[in-house]
């Protein structure tokens, strides 16, 4: 594969909420197309890595850059950053008032001013792909967390984003729920979407990831593919890490 | 019957003069209410801001309007606001400002309520997909939070129509006042009208409230399922 252009920069991001640095000097480079899949212990900062990427969260010092243009200088416009950083979250956050459907138009005709006929259509292949058309006018509450998640998964889709961040989206779903979800994104891993990934299913990191970038302190430890990281960690604290999900008698 | 204190009710036009009371106090009470209602959301919105000053500003102005009785600030802008600055502003409308500065500290304090019982994310998930500051409270915020303020907001509404009565005390001849007048004129000739009277009174008030509550009920069960 020809290398591809840089889509999504970090460079040097330090974020502090005032107590002691929660990134310090993180830079990393997502290429057009890569699966890149953050992990790492609790607090280490990955969460947080991302907020930071598409400005919910705001950093003391760095540059983050999109399509080679700086995004964190002078004034943002971050809605329209955020249409081409699409984010989905741990609690799915549906809008709860709003049926499936309403959920997912709302941004491409709020935000984009499209034709809402022609979002719903696009909206309804949306749905039929993650397996949930026959759900769309129903409410968030009447939906499992699984199905929720597919949703919110659809409403970052339906935006075109240039990349996805994903932020711990298994994380607050019954077990065997997490598959559901999980499929999806393979699925778009498969169509070379761009992504980047917090997760803390190592099976799942390991079968989707193009670079696996190990996180500890606010600080990366180690990067690289994910074969090699998994079998062969070069670091003594990822290996400690890895170790932490090996169950022995 | 020709005994009883309520023929008073039907002498003469007292029954018009009597609705005509009441329609002051409902007119003035939802005037309130609406502008309260405009400024009670935008004062809440204030309330959640982070700048220290503007909370500060806020708290300071919700903790005065909840400390002073009604009374005095009617008295303060009836009064004070003739003798000092020279405004001279009739009864009705000094009680339509009261009421809606009143109103809109409660009210105000309502949302703000409402307001951080939404989770924090569903703002930020609104802002993940694009939409601006404002289209997140357009869309997702107020929406969520305008279900959880009817039933308080209906409450807010027959306090404030209750609370009317003490317009009659800066001149507005409001239903209240129009009873007392009523009982004072007959005090000779039927000197048990006041029973009778205040009985009516108490039915007019019940009439303005009860459809009130009714509608809310209604709005609250549809608003749930929708």
């Amino acid at each position: 594969m020809a290398e591809q252009p840089i889509l999504l920069e970090a460079k040097n991001i330090i974020k502090d909420y005032g107590s002691g640095p929660v990134l310090n000097e993180v830079s990393l480079q997502i290429h057009k197309g890569e699966v890149i899949v953050l992990i790492g212990p609790s607090g280490c900062g990955k969460s947080t890595f991302l907020r930071c990427m598409n400005g919910l969260e705001s950093i003391q010092s760095g540059q983050i850059l999109l399509d080679g243009e700086v995004i964190t200088e002078g004034k943002t416009d971050w809605p329209k950053v955020r249409q081409k950083i699409g984010m989905v979250f741990q609690n799915y956050e549906l809008f709860p008032h709003m049926s499936v459907i309403d959920n997912i138009v709302l941004g491409p005709v709020k935000v984009q001013g499209r034709d809402k006929k022609e979002v719903i259509k696009e909206a309804e292949k949306l749905l039929e792909r993650v397996g949930l058309l026959e759900k769309k006018d129903a409410f968030p509450r009447q939906l499992s967390g699984g199905q929720k998640q597919r949703v919110a998964i659809v409403r970052a889709l339906i935006l075109k984003p240039e990349i996805l961040l994903f932020d711990e989206v298994t994380a607050a779903l019954d077990p065997e729920m997490v598959r559901e979800v999980l499929d999806v994104i393979l699925e778009l891993a498969s169509e070379e979407y761009t992504m980047l990934i917090v997760t803390h299913e190592m099976q799942f990191a390991r079968a989707v990831a193009d670079k696996i970038v190990f996180i500890d302190g606010g600080k990366i430890v180690e990067s690289g593919e994910p074969e090699k990281f998994f079998t062969q960690p070069e670091t003594d604290r990822a290996r400690r890490f890895l170790n932490t999900f090996i169950y022995a008698k | 019957m020709q005994d009883l204190g309520i023929r008073v009710l039907f002498m003469g036009n007292n029954f018009a003069r009597l609705m005509e009371g009441l329609w002051i106090t409902i007119r003035i009470s939802l005037i309130a209410v609406a502008l309260s209602i405009v400024f009670g959301i935008l004062l809440g919105m204030l309330m959640t801001v982070k700048n220290p000053i503007i909370r500060a500003l806020t708290k300071v102005y919700l903790e005065f309007i909840r400390i002073m009785p009604q009374l005095v600030l009617l008295f303060l802008v009836y009064f004070g606001l003739t003798k000092s600055f020279g405004i001279n502003l009739s009864g009705e409308v000094s009680a339509v400002i009261v009421f809606t500065l009143w109103g809109t500290g409660e009210m105000g304090d309502l949302v703000r309520g409402a307001l951080i019982s939404i989770p924090k994310h569903q703002y930020e998930s609104g802002e993940a997909i694009g939409l601006s500051k404002w289209q997140v409270y357009y869309h997702i915020i107020i929406p969520q939070i305008l279900t959880r303020l009817v039933p308080l907001a209906i409450n807010l509404t027959t306090r404030m129509i209750k609370t009317t009565s003490l317009v009659a005390l800066i001149g507005v001849v409001e239903v209240l006042k129009v009873a007392q007048q009523i009982i004072e004129a007959n005090r000779y000739t039927v000197p048990d009208s006041a029973l009778w009277i205040y009985g009516t009174i108490f039915f007019l008030y019940f009439i303005a409230c009860w459809p009130i509550s009714l509608v809310a009920k209604r709005l609250e069960k549809r608003w749930k399922t929708a």
